[in-house]
């Protein structure tokens, strides 16, 4: 792959630089980590399928939706200019970062300007692929995060694993310990004898955050819409946390992927009924903030994010992946992602997405990324449900061809395409096969034993098909 | 009607019963079956593991071998899948003549239960087989040919089978080829879950239009010694009162 525009500067989660195979099957020896798992993606899958089933016109959206992202993806230079003009004449100011480091920069100058030390964030996933919390704890600014879920794996010093849901991976009683414990380290403490009933733990969650809504006077954010022909932002949400960030702080900071822009109002229609049912399997989702440049007596700053994207676009067919809404239906239909958790992936994308779109946007140098175009059966649930109709199978398999690929196995596919490339040699492995048929083992050493470890080899026939049709 | 068997490599080699029963089964119905020796395989494996140079090179054969036929009928959704879905990509940046022969070859090959039918018109193959089946639908048979209940309405009249239905048919068995050895810890897990929704069903028999897909789950049946077979479609619908 070209180096052009790749991302620099992307988190790599750390203690995860092991293959995508290791980093899963280490997931699995967690039984409860996979009872959790399977038991929130299945029930978000099922109700996504029952409101996407109540739209008789779900395709033509879903065709909408790629149609109008296909487009503006194509003519991205021109709506971007167009969305930095609008919301500079709405009073807002925007900033370009090519790279992590540059928004990192950008966003804590910012910071520093207001002379705060404290700033509140509604989830996004840009600010946590470029490492911006851990950037501006390092200029002594700490970031507090107001989402519920993202509350939950900051007090617990973890990484978030799935896109909607980033404590997905955690139950309530540890949810209850995580309060219990970590809560007063970063603010007002849960309240005594806290219970791990779903209302107690949201109460002590909304009491906390609170008093952190109220005292801040910065907050920084992400958007998952920009109308071009207005500088209008919008944040979907459910909580109601965002519309707190978005609203009380003085100074408003968003930190946005250049492909979250859209041309016009009206395109906003299709998404904002493609990404609830989507995603939360709502058919409308809680809250919907939209602002426009400044509000008086308020700076709104808007950081537009490139971070290896340029690069992305540049590729016929991997650029679809910049389609992504970020619904994480993807995700919740995934076979593999269900067993393996969405740590496994080692990057803020998890699942099918974060399968196709890390590598590209932080290249294949690592081993974890370099394995993760293989982290799939090719099994195709996740191209079904998107709603953008992202061909993830047809991406993966086109990321395969450019990894590297082990000695051992080159050598074991030049050979089988040798074989088969001729069907006299063909016949002659089968005949070899059939003769030797009963000396295979059940179990078989090295890298096929991973095949015979739990499941038995079939057995080899009598004779070939082809040495049968030449027979009768 | 006159029709190309495309057996595929994995039956060529490991389940030649599969052609055999296919062969039979067409035969039954009136077609005249020619099996061009010089076929192989269609190249998905190297593709889909990223050896796209050598699968390309497979995908070229192909065409070639089955160019000259109306029909070719292949008994593996996945095959067919691979060459009515994935060559036109592969076609598009190879010169050669390449995206000329995948336009006049792809359109002709059918699975099995497409064949029988969208192109023979037969629901009804008179078969029979006295046995509880239920019927796993593979993911490219699925998702990629999008068969629907083809294969089901095939079985359903079947004399004295059975038909059971599979809990999460849906849902993938963990084969995905060399996904199955590239990431054996997930696979082997999907492929449990496989086996334990089959043996809910309480079915003596899992059939499926794809025997890669079948000799994965096949292989965790035998080993965890449960008793329940596989077999591919093509050899229940070849079975009649009289085998
Ligand atoms: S790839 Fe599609 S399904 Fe997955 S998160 Fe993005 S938009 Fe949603």
């Amino acid at each position: 792959m070209s180096g052009a525009g790749r991302g620099r500067g992307s988190v790599t989660f750390i203690g995860m630089p092991r293959s995508f195979r290791e980093n899963a099957a280490e997931a699995m020896q967690d039984a409860q980590l996979g009872r959790n798992l399977r038991k929130a993606t299945h029930t978000i899958r099922g109700k996504r399928a029952r409101v996407v089933e109540e739209l008789p016109d779900w395709a033509e959206l879903r065709e909408a939706g790629r149609a109008v992202k296909d487009h503006t993806l194509r003519h991205l230079d021109r709506y971007l200019l167009q969305l930095e003009e609008a919301v500079t004449r709405a009073g807002g100011h925007v900033h370009w970062a090519a790279d992590a480091d540059e928004a990192n920069r950008i966003v804590t100058e910012l910071v520093r300007a207001t002379g705060e030390s404290d700033v509140v964030k509604v989830k996004s996933m840009v600010t946590q692929e470029i490492g911006l919390n851990e950037h501006l704890a390092a200029h002594g600014i700490t970031a507090y995060e107001t989402d519920l879920a993202e509350l939950i794996v900051q007090l617990g010093d973890d990484w978030p694993s799935h896109i909607l849901v980033p404590a997905i991976h955690r139950n309530r009683t540890e949810i209850r310990e995580i309060f219990r414990d970590r809560m007063a380290a970063w603010g007002r403490p849960a309240p005594e004898g806290l219970s791990d009933e779903p209302a107690a733990l949201a109460e002590a969650a909304r009491l906390h955050l609170r008093e952190r809504f109220l005292s801040s006077k910065v907050a920084i954010s992400g958007a998952n819409f920009m109308i071009a022909e207005t500088g209008t932002m919008v944040v979907v949400e459910s909580e109601g946390n965002g519309r707190m960030c978005l609203t009380l702080p003085e100074t408003l900071i968003s930190v946005v992927g250049i492909e979250k822009v859209l041309p016009t109002w009206r395109d906003l229609e299709v998404f904002l009924q493609l990404l609830p049912r989507s995603s939360t399997g709502e058919r409308m989702n809680p809250y919907t903030s939209m602002w426009t440049g400044a509000t008086e007596g308020q700076r709104f700053h808007l950081v537009l994010l490139d971070n290896g994207r340029t690069g992305v676009l540049a590729d016929e067919v991997g650029r679809q992946a910049l389609r992504c809404i970020r619904c994480s239906a993807c995700l919740n239909v995934c076979p593999v992602y269900e067993r393996a958790g969405g740590h496994a992936y080692g990057s803020v994308y998890p699942g099918p997405i974060g399968a196709i779109l890390t590598p590209q946007l932080r290249g294949m140098g690592s081993e974890l990324d370099n394995s993760l175009p293989y982290a799939s059966s090719l099994c195709g649930a996740c191209l079904e449900v998107c709603p953008v109709a992202i061909d993830i199978p047809e991406v993966l398999v086109e990321l395969r061809a450019r990894a590297r690929h082990p000695r051992s196995e080159r050598m074991a596919m030049r050979a089988a395409g040798w074989l088969l490339a001729d069907q006299a040699r063909l016949s002659r492995a089968q005949r070899l096969a059939v003769r030797l048929r009963r000396l295979i083992p059940r179990r078989l050493p090295g890298p096929a034993s991973a095949w015979t470890d739990t499941r038995d080899l079939p057995e080899i026939p009598e004779e070939s098909f082809r040495d049968w049709w030449e027979r009768s | 009607m006159r029709v190309a068997l495309f057996v595929t490599c994995v039956n060529d080699t490991l389940f030649p019963g599969t052609g055999r029963a296919t062969v039979s089964l067409l035969r039954r119905l009136g077609c005249e079956v020619d099996f061009p020796a010089a076929q192989t395989c269609c190249g998905q494996m190297h593709v889909n593991t990223g050896y796209r140079d050598e699968g390309v090179r497979l995908a070229r054969r192909f065409t070639e071998v089955f160019r000259d036929y109306d029909a070719v009928v292949a008994p593996s959704g996945s095959c067919a899948a691979m060459v009515r879905e994935q060559y036109p990509r592969l076609a598009a940046g190879e010169g050669g003549g390449f995206a000329e022969a995948v336009a006049e070859v792809a359109p002709k090959v059918h699975e099995l239960s497409e064949f029988l039918i969208d192109v023979l018109g037969v629901t009804d193959v008179g078969a029979s087989f006295p046995h509880r089946v239920t019927y796993h639908p593979t993911c490219h048979s699925l998702r990629g040919l999008r068969l629907g209940d083809r294969p089901l309405t095939l079985l359903g009249n079947v004399r004295g089978l059975e038909l059971l239905p599979l809990p999460g048919a849906e849902e993938c068995c963990g084969f995905g080829g060399t996904f199955s050895v590239k990431n054996p810890e997930v696979s082997a897990a999907m492929c449990a879950a496989k086996v334990d929704n089959v043996l809910d069903c309480g079915a003596e028999v899992l059939c499926a239009a794809d025997n890669s897909c079948l000799m994965h789950v096949g292989g965790m049946l035998g080993r965890r010694k449960t008793g329940v077979r596989i077999m591919h479609l093509a050899e229940i619908l070849a079975r009649t009162e009289a085998t």
